[in-house]
């Protein structure tokens, strides 16, 4: 789970991490009232969405006085922003966050994330701030500083050190540097992170650091354990369709295609994705709903996925161990007669009890495209969408 | 031989009064494996499908002498279960447990190093079908029916994607030695590296299939031991072809987030360290069979 830039902030600071001072606001008026109750003569506005990138996409910016906070704002809120990570939907701007401006000396690039080679946690700096990190290693790799936390006895004071000597920090702050660093550690550890990135961390002129933005990623499987980050949950930043997934227990994820996937197990979800996009089609969504195919979730998988308007087919893959295809098969059907469907299904079982599963759909008097095999499940919706094109097309034509 | 588990193998259920867990050692005992107890703290003494229930891991292991270890733990103590199995000198555990915490099982890694080598327990999963060595022992969730008798190993990060592979070598009439679920959680017990290096010792082990996906190192790093240290040949598939970039497809591991994690990149690596890869999951099958062919 992702959270805004002002609430990482409150998080860090919380664990001893400076952060300029800075204040949130719902409107341009109140962005100008909070630039006046922090006082000074520059600020910077900054829009709240969970994605990086902001800065190029106009979403950061300075400004010198009420009337200039207050036209900025007019022109963020409200806005869907779009940057290399938000994808072309972009994210809507409805939270501006408003800063003293700093004079800055320096910018470093700090980061914690899980690493998976070490399977421990990995910090990550770089004296290049302010560029993203792919930026950085892919043009100064030799700039980037790495070490891993010992999980037994956590991050230590002389690993600190290092980092602040090898990042060419000044010896008066390299206390200061120690202090940050172990803050951001342990708000990355005590809340569950699986991300904290801080871009840029900035030395002042007036020698300070300062966190200047900030960004973290909770673990969603450590949640259960952090309901005063659950709360930070802003569904606003959310795809709709995921979001209505997550509250009903499925992992759905859309994209861009028009066959529409309900498939048991992440793994063979994916898979028959790919073997969609390999008989000429393209899926429309990811979506595992889990080992129990229950007929009330098959049903709820119907109306998740067929509330995405570019579904023109739907594939069904169930393998069925445990659960067998006769059971699964009542779950398709009593789904489709739940659900009013007025697309193409395929449906595809296998495992356990198949014939019986295929008999059921046969028997059931519904327009269900059967298959046996993964690849003819791809083709036959692959081919039914086409052929449903064609003929809407055709219905036209006569009308 | 197989790997990991055999037919005599003494094997507890931690968390055997669950439902899932009774339904799945009922189903293991009809399979044949040697289910000799269960462990959940406060019902010691009770009787689970005809197994007796203890309180801590230790008292199983000592009663029973048990070997293996099923994790059916809900995720918020699953760890701690997992560690207790460690500590209790249990050779081989298996965790089915999906949504552990990632800094949780970080945790679980660097208790297992506590100990030498030789005592150190092997884990497969978090979030995971489990282990089969069809014929002999089941120590999983997975459909036993499915799977042959033979001398294809398997090891896969996932369930059913795993069976869709071995219905497909059942149909051609291939059967498997050994098919090891590593689950699709980030951090993870063992890596395809670790089952390889198992499934080369193996003598019943003649060809291996590698079910990847996207998202990890642990793929490439399989890659580079196959190319320098396995003799047996190796088939491979990785999904998620038409996966989005840092979107996490189901499994918490599964997310591209740096280069050579996508499904493409890994192919290529793959291909390059002389790995027949199957185009898609419908060719698993066959593939196998084709590179069996060969080798035979």
């Amino acid at each position: 789970m992702d959270i805004h830039e002002y609430q990482a902030k409150e998080i860090l600071a919380n664990f001893g991490v400076d952060v300029p001072p800075g204040a949130l606001a719902y409107s341009p008026e109140q962005a100008a009232y909070r630039a006046r109750e922090l006082g000074g003569d520059r600020w910077v506005v900054k829009a709240q969405i969970h994605a990086g990138g902001r800065g190029k996409a106009g979403g950061v910016k300075v400004c010198d006085s009420d009337s200039e906070i207050q036209s900025t704002c007019e022109e963020l809120f409200g806005r869907k922003m779009v940057t290399h990570q938000t994808g072309p939907e972009g994210k809507g701007v409805y939270r501006v966050y408003v800063e003293g401006a700093v004079p800055i000396e320096r910018e470093i690039y700090l980061g914690f994330v899980l690493d998976r080679t070490s399977q421990r946690v990995m910090i990550v700096a770089s004296a290049e701030g302010g560029m993203e990190i792919e930026e950085i290693s892919a043009e100064k790799p030799d700039s980037i500083v790495r070490a891993t936390v010992e999980p037994a006895v956590g991050l230590r004071d002389f690993q600190c050190r290092q980092i602040a000597f090898k990042l060419g920090i000044p010896p008066a702050q390299t206390q200061n540097m120690v202090r940050t660093l172990q803050g951001c550690y342990r708000a990355f550890r005590e809340h569950d992170a699986t991300m904290v990135e801080i871009n840029p961390l900035v030395v002042t002129s007036d020698n300070r650091i300062l966190a200047l933005d900030a960004k973290m990623t909770f673990d969603d499987n450590a949640l259960f354990r952090h309901p005063q980050i659950s709360e930070l949950r802003d569904k606003s930043q959310e795809d709709p369709r995921e979001s209505r997934a997550a509250d009903r227990g499925l992992s759905y994820v859309g994209l861009d295609g028009n066959i529409g996937c309900i498939v048991n197990g992440a793994g063979l979800a994916m898979a028959t994705m790919d073997t969609i996009k390999l008989a000429g089609g393209e899926p429309a969504n990811f979506l595992d709903i889990g080992g129990g195919a229950t007929p009330e979730r098959v049903a709820k998988a119907f109306r998740l996925v067929l509330s995405d308007s570019n579904v023109q087919a739907v594939l069904v893959n169930i393998f069925a161990g445990i659960n067998r295809c006769d059971w699964v098969a009542e779950g398709v059907v009593q789904a489709l007669k739940e659900v009013q469907v007025d697309v193409p299904v395929v449906v595809r079982l296998a495992g356990t009890n198949v014939e019986e599963g295929q008999k059921i759909l046969a028997n059931s008097g519904l327009p269900v495209i059967r298959a046996s095999t993964l690849m003819e499940a791809a083709e036959r919706s692959v081919g039914a969408w086409k052929n449903d094109i064609t003929q809407t097309n055709r219905m036209r034509a006569v009308t | 031989m197989s790997i990991f588990i055999d037919r005599d193998t003494p094997v507890i259920v931690q968390g055997i009064t669950g439902k899932m867990a009774r339904f799945h050692t009922a189903d293991m005992i009809s399979y044949g494996t040697n289910v000799v107890g269960g462990v959940v703290p406060g019902k010691g003494g009770e009787t689970v499908e005809g197994v007796p229930v203890f309180d801590t891991v230790e008292e199983a292991v000592e009663a029973t002498g048990a070997e293996a270890s099923l994790v059916f733990v809900p995720p918020p103590f699953a760890a701690d279960s997992i560690m207790e199995a460690a500590d209790a000198g249990i050779r081989y555990c298996v965790c089915i447990t999906d949504g552990i915490p990632a800094q949780d099982m970080i945790r679980v890694k660097r208790y297992m190093y506590r100990y030498p080598k030789e005592k150190r327990m092997v884990l497969t999963g978090p979030n995971c079908a489990g282990t089969i060595s069809p014929g002999k022992a089941l120590l999983g969730i997975m459909p036993g029916h499915i799977y042959l008798q033979g001398n294809v190993g398997i090891i896969g990060r996932s369930g059913t994607l795993g069976y869709e592979a071995a219905a497909q070598l059942q149909e051609r009439g291939i059967g498997v030695s050994t098919s090891v679920g590593i689950g699709g959680d980030p951090i993870n017990g063992s890596s395809f590296l670790d089952i390889l290096r198992q499934f080369e010792e193996d003598d019943d082990t003649h060809v291996i299939c590698m079910i990847g996906e996207i998202g990890g190192p642990q793929e490439a790093e399989a890659a580079a031991y196959i190319r320098d240290n396995v003799t047996k040949p190796v088939v491979a598939y990785v999904a998620g072809l038409t996966a989005p970039k840092g979107r996490t497809m189901g499994h918490a591991g599964a997310i591209i987030s740096a280069f050579g994690e996508s499904a493409s990149e890994k192919v290529e690596i793959l291909n390059a360290a002389g790995v027949t890869v199957a185009e898609n999951p419908a060719v698993i099958g066959e593939t196998i069979a084709r590179v069996m062919g060969k080798a035979a």
